[in-house]
């Protein structure tokens, strides 16, 4: 299905910022493929798209500083038959610009691929208004839109390959801080398809993004407890597997979700919207409780937002215990 | 062929009109305006094909004041797109004929009725055309409501940066909005100037002249370098001597039979 070819793969335990492999497989993918350009607003060195600009500036159309012109215009441009990737930060893609996206986007189905950093409190430093805690929401609520929250720098990748490949728009989040690398290479991406990382029959975690390293990190301390935790990495938020939401319902004893995001609206609101339709399940939900960001290192920050690995696993002893 | 345009002009307004009779809802006054501009684009300027309306090549047309679909509508219908009895079963539950353009309709190349995203979406298929190396032209009609839109001033900017002229923006000047005169709601002086500070080449016309319109799209098409801005000067309500410049007309408005059958008694008379 990949060709692997032209992925180069970083090694599991790596610490990678996702935007480096935002750049890379850019990089990659303009060699094979001539069907797409990328559309930036002034942000390629905060996106992690730099290394496009550098390698190959015919693939990129500059719109300034300018988000709803950009993201309208993309939905033009797709109906000429490009695929327009576009990139900024996810402020500005997700919401300063959402009804561009919504309206000339997604109403007509247009093959446009926003891709966005600077979500959740992994942006670090830059504080609230950089710090989009609500972009899953907002798009998820899109019809017909599919959300990508890759795990890390190696299934962005992948998963960049498999949205060029997929007919439709898609939103997906491009990690900003330097992230363990839980894939070591290749592994079956696809679209829709929850990745079971970890077996376990007390209590599942069903992470997305940045957490799905803190789930791994939390199930290895309830392991020592004698806690068995199923470990899911549901990296496509919409359509969410519902398949599997319902085994991790039915096979281990309640569902502990865990994103960088709002309470509202992310992760967490989708499975339980799938569980409490088929199987209702205990649920907890490890997020950020309905408040705004601000400065601080991004590996600092998660303790204070509820979100660090040690939030996960009390999550999963309040409902085994 | 000026008499054929006027000719063709003046059913699009009939179509139009019906179709807001028969939807009991709808934007008269602003589809009125623009019904000369739609007769010269698809029935002299633009090269389509309406029996294969996703034709890769075809000349791109966006109407960003998608309330005036009545009247796009009523112009693809007559160019052949779809039955004209179908143009006039606005916004029927059974109908593809929404109340504002949907880009399932054949022939429409925008969804559009949010105002202010037209001129990007026509930019970025102008954009579409220079990287792939096809030389079809697109065509954008503004509102009054489009150029107080942020979004639509973005474009401007960005389009007289990339030099895109293959595009041609055509502004409705009919003077009314929604609520208001656009003078007293939001007075945007003069609009030519501003667009010409960014880089476009501007033409202002009488907007209901179709000789005028021939040669202005004549002018942006041997213009190189640069996109065209065209101030279509036009009267709201244009051929209805009720609908003239009365506020009310923009709608959303019902139509009843003593106006519909005044209005369209008029219009006989073109």
């Amino acid at each position: 299905m990949f060709d692997g070819q032209t992925i180069e793969f970083w090694s599991e335990g790596e610490q990678v910022s996702v935007r480096d492999a935002f750049g890379r497989i850019l990089v990659a993918q303009a060699a094979v493929r001539k069907d797409w350009m990328l559309l930036d607003a002034d942000v390629a060195g905060g996106t992690g798209a730099k290394p496009l600009v550098q390698a190959h500036p015919d693939r990129v159309v500059q719109f300034g500083i300018a988000e709803q012109n950009m993201m309208a215009a993309a939905g033009g441009m797709a109906d000429t038959g490009i695929i327009p990737v576009v990139s900024t930060f996810a402020a500005f893609g997700c919401m300063r610009a959402h009804e561009q996206f919504r309206t000339a986007i997604a109403y007509p189905g247009r093959n446009v691929k926003l891709c966005c950093s600077h979500h959740g409190i992994d942006v670090g430093p830059d504080g609230a208004t950089a710090q989009m805690f609500e972009d899953l929401a907002t798009m998820r609520a899109i019809p017909g839109v599919t959300v990508i929250s890759p795990a890390d720098a190696n299934e962005f990748m992948l998963a960049f390959k498999a949205i060029l490949d997929h007919d439709g728009p898609v939103y997906m989040r491009i990690g900003r801080s330097a992230t363990p690398v839980v894939y070591s290479g290749n592994h079956d991406f696809r679209i829709g398809k929850a990745h079971r990382l970890r077996e376990g029959k007390d209590v599942s975690i069903i992470a997305t993004g940045v957490m799905v390293a803190r789930a791994l990190e939390a199930a290895d301390t309830l392991a020592k407890e004698g806690i068995s935790a199923r470990v899911v990495n549901m990296a496509t938020i919409k359509p969410i597997d519902a398949a599997e939401v319902i085994a991790c319902a039915t096979e281990t004893g309640g569902i502990v979700t865990a994103e960088d995001h709002n309470v509202y609206g992310g992760l967490g609101s989708a499975v339980a919207e799938c569980t409490a339709q088929n199987v209702p399940a205990k649920m907890k939900f490890v997020s950020i409780q309905d408040r705004f960001g601000k400065s601080g290192e991004h590996d600092e920050l998660p303790a204070l937002f509820g979100i660090a690995a040690d939030d996960v696993a009390a999550a999963c002893r309040y409902l085994v215990g | 062929m000026t008499e054929n345009l006027e000719q063709i002009a003046g059913s699009i307004r009939k179509v139009a009109l019906e179709a807001v009779y028969n939807g009991r809802s709808g934007h008269p006054g602003g589809s009125l305006s623009i019904a000369d501009m739609l007769a010269v684009l698809y029935f002299d300027e633009m090269n389509v094909k309406p029996d294969d309306p996703d034709w890769k090549q075809r000349d791109r047309f966006v109407l960003s004041k998608g309330h005036a679909c009545p009247a796009l509508y009523a112009a693809l219908a007559l160019k052949g797109y779809m039955p004209v009895e179908e143009a006039k079963t606005l916004r029927k539950i059974d109908s593809r004929m929404e109340g504002h353009p949907d880009a399932a309709i054949p022939g429409v190349d925008a969804p559009s009725g949010s105002l202010g995203m037209g001129l990007s979406q026509g930019l970025g298929m102008a954009m579409g055309a220079r990287i792939q190396g096809l030389d079809f032209r697109t065509y954008v009609i503004l509102g009054d409501g489009d150029m107080q839109e942020g979004n639509t001033w973005e474009a401007i900017m960005a389009a007289g940066h990339h030099k895109m002229d293959s595009l041609v923006a055509l502004y409705d000047s009919n003077k009314l909005q929604g609520d208001a005169p656009v003078e007293t709601q939001m007075n945007m002086g003069n609009v030519v100037d501003k667009v010409s500070t960014f880089g476009w080449h501007t033409i202002s016309i009488d907007g209901h002249d179709v000789d005028a319109l021939k040669a202005a799209l004549a002018e942006a098409r041997a213009t190189k370098g640069r996109p065209t801005f065209i101030q279509a000067d036009t009267v709201k309500g244009k051929g209805v001597s009720f609908m003239e410049d009365v506020l009310y007309w923009h709608g959303s408005v019902t139509m009843s039979d003593a106006e519909i059958g005044d209005a369209l008694k008029e219009l006989e008379h073109v």
